[in-house]
């Protein structure tokens, strides 16, 4: 009995279907999850454009970056950006129905901060927001900082009333012992809202039709899939079952572009890749040089940067996708980055270098690689290995999955590495971030360098980026990174490798803006 | 009896507690899950605070406890990944891959068998030939080559079935969701299905074929022919029921590990079962997922064998008089 009334509703679901035949669907599949549906959760690329289909900041990124408005629509930045006040947007409704108010941003801005987020860093602890009427709010900040609202885009307005009610007025923790509403429902404003969420298999947005902004899509449904295996992916793109696909593989992409119905779309990504070493121990960890650490000598430094070959990683092993990069930064990024070059390819003279620092037949050292990270992150080790070789340098590669790589380069495991390849996109698309976050000397009880790695420090450097942060003016605020780039690239910190491409399958059916930071966002995507 | 089943019976907890342990000491090289759960560029306080909560700075010994007192409630704890609890997940997930399995094995039992009788009876025919050429491809491809290459013929270039995922599905009971009863969902489990049970339709096969010769060389075979019997009677009344016995016996062994290693044909095909949830657990050291998927495993085959110790008993009556003695 009970079977046969499926086979009705199956029956009447497909003679729905068939009605609704019109319904533009969008099939998109990644490699990755959508494993929280809590926005405050997973600070990632993937999870935050995913849910900025659901979900907006008071500010929004447009197709090249730029910051405009969005849940705000307009702000004033006073008292040397020590006070600022959001203007927002009147008319707006959350999914459920209810009015978007400044209510919402204050709870907002304290949810954030809670224990459990994972974007504590979004907002400022001592930033004190005021309601002012119901669509005006005010935000006092202990330091002024011309780049608060940098990364709001990804800062995503929850309804204070709908969390109340559903008991989700914190973040989701990660040591929770009972699921969270908020990790597996939605109550947003933006322009889809989630219909279904499975973890792991599905989850299926429908159009929300009381949207507050222009529409530039013209999709009724998105069906998102995750699909981490690389050849089943492009198999399903190949196949017509999905219509777009993030990554493509690197050796995959002649075949995808030689196929009768996709092309892969490739753009320079604002990720920059990067070796580094240990300047900070006495002794490395894992070398044959005992008693001093040759890193300390900005010699040997200087020396790994003329050994590495860029362009022949780029043709070889990135198979032309990836830009070689001088700095650590995207060019996009940084105005004067044109004023910067790598040291010329020049194997002879960095052996002279490595005589003069005392180590005419060179030295072994061992180095870390993650190997499912970053594009074809394993084979660029492996030619580095042979590069360094050439200057009698005996590196032993020790390349592992992100999930042991990680556990023993990061902090957490005591930075327990001599040398290593790291990738970085600074989240706020801001030279602040880069010299801040990897340039900054390391010290205990300061998020200062704590992804400094390898533990380049330099007072100056630091004293420069502390004037960055603060300074207003846009071109004294671009001199002043220029110079404290001049000084990192002039000690070797590091060694630039290049920005990785990006490479995004899609249907020919399917047009598609492709934005720099990687985020597929599908609200600008039409589908013949 | 009743000693016998006891014993058998504290065994196996014996096996499980074995298997937890083991399980639990690899967690320990398989990286650290608070970096998968973070950003990298979250703080290293919360980064603690994290570790702390989850309780990963306690000895393995208290951990290890505590989760066989969870486990034994059938508690397997939140998983990292999506914040839900993991006997829900692997709930969730059961019916796709027990809907592969069976269909694997019944596929497997079926066209092996047939393949098997056929060449065991027109041995030097044509046909005999290709079968014995196709179980050795079945036997000696990986197979995840083999689901690749169906994938590339049978979704890519000829376009008639799905690559990936189960198609339609629909509810029953509430907890049981099916894609039998569409058309997308059976369309979808073809491919899967016979990646899956390739390895083990050979194997039956090849099983089948060594037996039925066998047996058609025994004398009460002759005699039957003496006796005038059809052939079909022969072949099918007498021959095969004879050679069934250790089939089945295989067939039932194997499905503890066709469930086991659907790992490999569920990531292929992005069949969203409980092998490609523990993979992507896998990358991301979502440790309460990986223990509870080692444990239900662990739990199948002990089962498994502890029915198949037992049968043996209830069957050889050898067995059962030196366990009277």
């Amino acid at each position: 009995m009970s079977i046969r009334r499926h086979w009705l509703a199956a029956l009447a679901a497909f003679a729905l279907s068939g009605v609704s035949a019109e319904a533009v669907t969008l099939r998109y599949a990644n490699q990755g999850d959508l494993k929280s549906l809590d926005p405050y959760t997973l600070n990632e690329t993937t999870a935050n454009a995913h849910l900025g289909h659901v979900y907006e900041g008071l500010t929004s990124r447009g197709k090249d970056l730029r910051i405009g408005p969005g849940l705000a629509e307009r702000w004033e930045v006073l008292d040397g950006a020590k006070r600022w006040v959001f203007h927002l947007r009147k008319g707006v409704k959350f999914h459920n129905g209810e009015d978007f108010t400044a209510d919402d941003v204050i709870f907002s801005a304290d949810r954030v901060r809670a224990t459990g987020s994972n974007f504590q860093t979004r907002v400022p602890k001592g930033a004190k927001f005021t309601k002012i009427d119901d669509h005006t709010v005010e935000v006092l900040l202990e330091s002024p900082n011309p780049i608060l609202n940098a990364q709001w885009d990804t800062w995503y307005i929850m309804s204070k009333k709908w969390a109340e009610a559903n008991n989700a007025a914190a973040p989701t923790p990660a040591s929770a012992t009972t699921p969270s509403h908020a990790s597996l429902n939605t109550n947003g404003t933006g322009p889809f809202r989630i219909e279904s969420h499975q973890p792991g298999v599905k989850t299926v947005f429908k159009v929300n039709p009381a949207w507050w902004g222009k529409k530039e899509h013209n999709l009724d449904e998105i069906i998102f899939t995750p699909i981490p295996n690389d050849a089943t992916r492009v198999a399903a793109l190949l196949s017509g079952e999905v219509d777009v696909i993030e990554p493509v593989p690197v050796q995959d992409i002649p075949r995808v572009n030689s196929s009768a119905n996709a092309k892969v779309l490739a753009g320079p990504e604002l990720r920059t890749i990067f070796l580094g070493y240990d300047q900070t121990r006495d002794e490395l960890l894992e070398s044959n040089v005992k008693g001093k650490n040759p890193f300390k000598d900005v010699r040997v430094r200087q020396a790994f940067n003329m050994a590495i070959d860029k362009a022949a990683i780029q043709r070889s092993v990135m198979r032309g996708l990836s830009t070689p990069s001088a700095l650590m930064i995207a060019p996009s990024l940084f105005t004067h980055s044109k004023d910067f070059a790598s040291p010329k390819f020049d194997p002879e003279g960095a052996k002279k270098l490595l005589a003069e620092a005392g180590y005419p037949n060179g030295f072994e050292v061992g180095m870390d690689c993650p190997n499912d990270r970053y594009v074809n992150d394993g084979p660029i080790c492996q030619s580095i290995v042979g590069m360094l070789a050439r200057i009698g340098v005996k590196v032993n590669l020790n390349a592992q999955p992100k999930a042991q790589y990680f556990a023993k380069v990061l902090k957490a495991g005591g930075y327990k590495t001599s040398f290593y390849l790291l990738g970085w996109t600074p989240g706020t698309f801001d030279s602040h971030n880069v010299l801040h976050d990897i340039h900054g000397c390391r010290a205990e009880g300061s998020p200062r360098g704590e992804s400094n790695l390898g533990g380049y420090c330099n007072k100056e450097v630091d004293a420069l980026t502390d004037r960055i942060l603060v300074e207003a003016d846009p071109a004294k605020r671009d001199a002043l990174i220029k110079q404290a780039f001049e000084i990192t690239t002039k000690e070797f910190a590091y060694v630039p490798l290049h920005q990785q491409a990006l490479s995004w399958g899609v249907n020919l059916n399917v047009t598609l803006s492709q934005r720099a930071d990687n985020s597929v966002l599908l609200y600008w995507a039409t589908k013949k | 009896m009743l000693a016998f089943v006891i014993r058998r019976f504290l065994q196996s907890v014996v096996v499980m507690l074995a298997v937890g342990l083991i399980a639990f000491a690899m967690f320990r090289f398989v990286g650290d899950p608070v970096n998968q759960m973070v950003g990298v560029d979250t703080p290293q306080a919360e980064v603690e605070r994290l570790r702390a909560a989850l309780g990963l700075n306690d000895p393995m010994l208290v951990q290890f406890g505590r989760f066989i007192l969870n486990a034994a409630q059938l508690d397997f704890g939140i998983s990292y990944q999506f914040r839900q609890p993991v006997t829900r997940l692997l709930a969730e997930r059961a019916p796709a891959t027990l809907e592969l399995a069976f269909t694997a094995a019944g596929f497997a039992l079926v066209v092996g068998v047939l393949m098997g009788v056929y060449s065991a009876l027109r041995r030097d025919s044509v046909l005999a030939r290709v079968f014995q050429a196709v179980s050795l491809v079945g036997v000696s491809l990986p197979t995840f080559l083999i689901g690749i290459l169906l994938i590339y013929l049978f979704a890519v270039q000829l376009g008639w079935l799905p690559s990936n995922g189960r198609g339609e599905t629909v509810t029953l009971g509430g907890w049981w969701t099916t894609g039998l009863l569409t058309r997308s969902g059976l369309r979808a489990l073809i491919l899967p299905a016979i990646t899956l049970g390739l390895f083990q339709m050979t194997l039956i096969m090849r099983l089948v074929r060594a037996e039925m010769l066998e047996v058609m060389r025994t004398d009460y075979i002759k005699f039957a022919r003496a006796r005038g019997l059809r052939t079909r009677v022969i072949h099918f009344g007498h021959a095969l029921k004879n050679t069934l016995v250790p089939v089945i016996t295989i067939a039932g062994l194997q499905l503890g590990s066709i469930i086991a290693f659907a790992i490999i044909t569920e990531t292929v095909f992005n069949w969203p079962g409980m092998g490609l949830l523990f993979l992507k657990a896998v990358h991301n050291v979502d440790i309460p997922i990986m223990a509870a998927y080692l444990m239900l495993i662990g739990f199948l085959f002990v089962t498994i064998n502890l029915i198949v110790d037992l049968a043996y008993g209830l069957v050889d009556p050898r067995l059962r008089i030196a366990l009277r003695s």
